[in-house]
C-alpha cells in the first residue's frame, strides 16, 4: 500500500535517525513517555529503539485501555456474562485479561455465552436479533472509542432497544498524567501525545503540562516515521529550550478536536467522581459513566453487580509499568510467572500493553548496544 | 540484573521448557495455533500417546516398511465458519489441507479419507454442493478419496458441517526432510503472498465493516513441491505450509526444533495490498494470519537461486521471495530487520484474538 510505504520508509527513517543524533548531547539522557499503548506498540513492532542513541530513553505511559482497568472491574464484567439469559459482547483484548476467578475466555469455557465483537453496533444488532436475551458491551477506551458507544447509545434510544446495556469502562487520558507529573519518584523530560484520542478531544488538554510542569508535549500519529518525527520534534523543543504542545499529526488532530464527538459524548455520559485504576487507585474525575436518562442502558444500573475493590495480585507491578516508574523487563514476575499465556498483570495481555510488546517483540538488545553477529 | 541478564534468562527457560498447560477447560485460544495449543499437544496430547511416529510432532508420520517403503500418514479436521468464501469452501480446504502435510514432508500424496460431520437441519442441496467441491477439488488434485465417514449431530451441536481429512502418501526413498537438517547459512524460501486466507474468511464473516476483493489462497502445493524437489534434492532441507498460526508461527517452531536463529526481512515478504490494508485497520500482523497455498522452503545457499527459480516458474510460486537466513545466533529465535531500519523479534502468539478461521 501506498499509505503504509509511505509512512515506513527506511530511508527516511535513516536521515530523520541522523537529525535526532545530532541534536543528543552525548552523555546527557532524555527521558520521553510516550502516552498511548499504540505508540508503544508501534515502537516495538517497527523496531523504532534502534533507530535512536542510546541517550533517548521511551518510557511507557498509561494509555493502553486494556491495562488500566482493575481486577474488581472485570470480576464485575465476568459476574454480568455469568448471568442467565445474558449474552455479554466485548472486544477480543479483553477476553484474555485475569479476573479473581480467571478470563472472559475461561467463563466462556464454564458455559457464559461471551461473543467477540467490533464494535458495540454490532451488540446492538445482537440485541436486535435475540430479543429474548439482555445483550450487554462490555464499553473499554479512551476518548478515542467514547464516541462510538456514545452513538451506540443514541442509537439504542431511538430504536427503543429494552434488552441492551452496556458495561462503561471508558476512561480519560489527562487526569493520569497530572497523577505522573505528581508522582515524586519520575523524572521524565517529555511527552509524545497519543493521537487517536487527540482526533477527539484535541491538543488543548494537554497544555497543563507545558504551562504547569514545563515539559513539552508532541501529539503524534501512529506509523513509525510519525513516532520518530514526534521524538525529533520533542528534543528540538528540550535543547531550544521551549515547552509547548506540538502536533506532529497535523493530517487529522486539530487544537479544538472534534466537536461532534464531544457533544454525544457530552450527550449520554458523564464524569464520574472517581474511579479506580489498576496499580494508579482512584484518580478523581479521570472516567466516565452512563448519564442518568440513559439509565435504562447502563448495565451498571441494571445488574447486581459485586462492585467490590479486589486487590492487584501481590506480585503485580503494573501499577509502576503504566507510570513508567519500571520498565516491563524490571518487573519481577516478567517472563518468569507472568507470559502471554499465563498474564498475572494487563499489560501483558492487550497488544499495546508494555510487557506484552516487550515481551512479544521487543526480547533483543538495542543495535547499539548488540554483540556484532 | 540488567536488562541483557534477565533476556537470556528468559530465553533459557523459553528454551528449555516444554509447554505446560495450566488451563482447567479448553477455550479457544487452545484452537489458535499459537502457544496454547503447542501446550495441550506437547503437555497433554503427547504423553498420552506417545510413540516414535508421532513424537516429531511434524505434519505428517513417516511409516517404514519392511521392504524400505516409506510412507507418509497425516490427518486435520475443518470447522471454518461461513462454509464458503472467496477463493473457496470447507471442502476445498479439507482435501488441500491434507494434500500440503504430506506434500511439504515430502512425500507424493496416494489417497484421502474424508469423514462428514452434518448438522441436524443442514440443507442436503447446500452439503450436495460441498460433497461436489469435495469431489472436484479431489480430481483436480489428482488424488482420490478413498474411503469416508458420515455421522450426525443435533441441531446447535456443528456449525453446519465438519470435516476430517487424513491422506497417505509415498516418500522417494532418498527424502531427508525435517528440521533435524537446516543448517546455519541456509536460506528462507516463501512461494507468495501471505495472509491471503485468513482476511478471506474473516471478511467473508461479515461482521467488519470490511469490503473488499481478499481471496483465499487455498490450493495444493504437491506439484510446486514435486518440482521444487526435483530441481534441488537433498538441497531442500525443510518445508512447512504456514496455516494456523502463519508464517511467523512456522518459523519459530522450525526455529525451536532445529535449534538455529531464524533472521527475516519485512520487505521482502509479500503482502497483497488489500490484505495488508484490511490487517491495518484490524491490528492484525499478516505475520501470523493463515495461508493455505503457500510453502516455506528452508535450502542450502547453493541451490538458493535455482530453488527460487523453479519456484517462480511454477503457477502456484509465481510471486516467490528469498526472505530470510539461518543463523547461528539466537537458537530458537526468529528475528525481523524491518521495512523501518530496526530489528524486533518475531514470537508465537499465546493464542489468536480469531478464533477458528481455518
Ligand atoms: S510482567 Fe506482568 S505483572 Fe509484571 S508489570 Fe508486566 S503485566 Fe504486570
Amino acid at each position: 500500500m501506498k499509505h503504509l510505504s509511505e509512512y515506513r520508509s527506511g530511508e527516511i527513517a535513516a536521515g530523520l535517525a541522523e537529525r535526532i543524533a545530532a541534536l543528543v548531547e552525548p552523555g546527557s539522557s532524555y527521558k520521553l513517555m510516550e502516552i498511548c499503548g499504540g505508540h508503544t506498540h508501534a515502537i516495538y513492532r517497527h523496531g523504532i529503539e534502534d533507530l535512536l542513541p542510546a541517550e533517548v530513553q521511551l518510557v511507557h505511559g498509561p494509555g493502553c485501555p486494556v491495562c488500566v482497568i482493575p481486577m474488581g472491574r472485570q470480576d464485575d464484567a465476568i459476574a454480568i456474562a455469568e448471568q442467565d439469559g445474558v449474552i455479554f459482547t466485548t472486544f477480543a483484548d479483553m477476553l484474555r485479561v485475569p479476573a479473581t476467578n480467571g478470563s472472559l475466555l475461561d467463563a466462556k469455557a464454564r458455559g457464559a455465552d461471551v461473543r467477540m465483537v467490533y464494535s458495540p453496533l454490532d451488540a446492538l444488532r445482537l440485541a436486535r436479533e435475540n430479543p429474548d436475551r439482555q445483550v450487554v458491551f462490555f464499553a473499554i477506551g479512551f476518548e478515542t472509542t467514547a464516541p462510538s458507544t456514545a452513538l451506540t447509545l443514541l442509537r439504542a434510544g431511538a430504536e427503543g432497544a429494552n434488552n441492551f446495556s452496556i458495561f462503561c469502562n471508558h476512561v480519560l487520558v489527562p487526569p493520569p498524567l497530572r497523577a505522573i507529573l505528581d508522582a515524586p519518584d519520575l523524572q521524565l523530560d517529555g511527552f509524545i501525545g497519543p493521537g487517536h484520542v487527540s482526533t477527539v478531544i484535541g491538543t488543548q488538554p494537554y497544555e497543563f503540562i507545558a504551562s504547569e510542569y514545563r515539559k513539552p508535549v508532541v501529539v503524534a500519529g501512529f506509523e513509525p516515521l510519525d513516532v520518530l518525527q514526534s521524538i525529533y520534534m520533542l528534543l528540538r523543543q528540550l535543547t531550544e529550550g521551549r515547552c509547548e504542545v506540538e502536533n506532529q499529526y497535523v493530517r487529522v488532530v486539530r487544537r479544538e478536536g472534534n466537536e461532534r464527538a464531544l457533544a454525544v459524548i457530552e450527550e449520554t455520559m458523564e464524569v464520574r467522581d472517581t474511579f479506580e485504576w489498576r496499580g494508579l487507585g482512584f484518580i478523581e474525575r479521570s472516567a466516565l459513566g452512563v448519564r442518568e436518562r440513559w439509565g435504562q442502558f447502563d448495565a451498571e444500573r441494571r445488574f447486581e453487580l459485586p462492585g467490590t475493590r479486589v486487590a492487584d495480585p501481590p506480585a503485580c507491578q503494573c501499577g509502576e509499568v503504566l507510570r513508567g516508574a519500571l520498565r516491563p523487563w524490571e518487573c519481577k514476575v516478567f517472563g518468569t510467572a507472568c507470559t502471554p499465556e499465563r498474564p498475572i498483570g494487563t499489560c501483558m495481555v492487550s497488544s499495546e500493553g508494555a510487557c506484552a510488546a516487550y515481551y512479544n517483540y521487543g526480547r533483543l538488545e538495542r543495535r547499539s548496544e548488540r554483540t556484532p553477529a | 540484573m540488567d536488562e541483557r541478564e534477565v533476556l537470556e534468562r528468559i530465553e533459557a527457560r523459553r528454551q528449555r521448557a516444554s509447554r505446560r498447560l495450566l488451563d482447567e477447560r479448553i477455550t479457544l485460544a487452545h484452537g489458535a495455533g499459537g502457544r496454547s495449543s503447542q501446550a495441550l499437544v506437547e503437555a497433554l496430547l503427547l504423553p498420552a500417546l506417545r510413540n516414535s511416529l508421532l513424537e516429531p510432532l511434524a505434519d505428517a508420520a513417516i511409516l517404514e516398511l519392511e521392504d524400505g517403503t516409506q510412507l507418509a500418514f497425516s490427518t486435520d479436521s475443518y470447522v471454518v465458519k461461513p462454509l464458503s468464501f472467496p477463493g473457496g469452501d470447507i471442502a476445498r480446504l479439507a482435501v488441500h489441507g491434507t494434500i500440503n502435510d504430506l506434500a511439504v514432508s515430502g512425500a507424493q500424496p496416494l489417497a484421502l479419507s474424508a469423514g462428514l460431520i452434518l448438522e441436524e437441519g443442514l440443507a442436503v442441496a447446500e452439503l450436495a454442493r460441498y460433497v461436489a467441491s469435495l469431489g472436484e477439488t479431489a480430481r483436480e488434485a489428482g488424488v482420490p478419496i478413498a474411503t469416508g465417514d458420515t455421522k450426525v449431530v443435533e441441531r446447535g451441536k456443528a456449525d453446519g458441517l465438519y470435516i476430517s481429512t487424513s491422506g497417505i502418501g509415498l516418500v522417494a526413498a532418498s527424502s531427508k526432510l525435517g528440521a533435524q537438517e537446516i543448517r546455519s547459512g541456509d536460506r528462507v524460501l516463501l512461494s507468495g503472498t501471505i495472509g491471503d486466507h485468513g482476511m478471506a474468511v474473516l471478511v467473508a464473516r461479515g461482521e467488519l465493516e470490511l469490503e473488499g476483493a481478499i481471496e483465499s489462497d487455498t490450493a495444493p502445493l504437491h506439484g510446486l513441491v514435486a518440482a521444487l524437489l526435483a530441481a534441488c534434492g537433498a538441497a531442500v532441507h525443510c518445508m512447512r505450509d504456514p496455516t494456523r498460526g502463519g508464517v511467523a508461527t512456522a518459523l519459530n517452531e522450525l526455529a525451536r526444533a532445529s535449534r538455529t536463529g531464524i533472521v527475516i526481512d519485512e520487505s521482502a515478504i509479500p503482502v497483497a495490498a488489500t490484505v495488508a490494508g484490511a490487517c491495518e485497520i484490524l491490528g492484525i500482523d499478516p505475520l501470523y494470519v493463515a495461508n493455505e497455498g503457500k510453502l516455506i522452503a528452508i535450502v542450502g545457499p547453493e541451490v538458493a537461486e535455482v530453488a527460487l527459480a523453479t519456484m517462480r516458474a511454477h503457477p502456484l510460486g509465481r510471486e516467490a521471495t528469498l526472505i530470510g537466513e539461518i543463523r547461528e545466533e539466537r537458537p530458537g529465535m526468529v528475528i525481523l530487520d524491518t521495512t523501518f531500519g530496526g530489528s524486533r523479534v518475531v514470537d508465537t502468539l499465546a493464542g489468536d484474538p480469531l478464533p477458528r478461521i481455518c
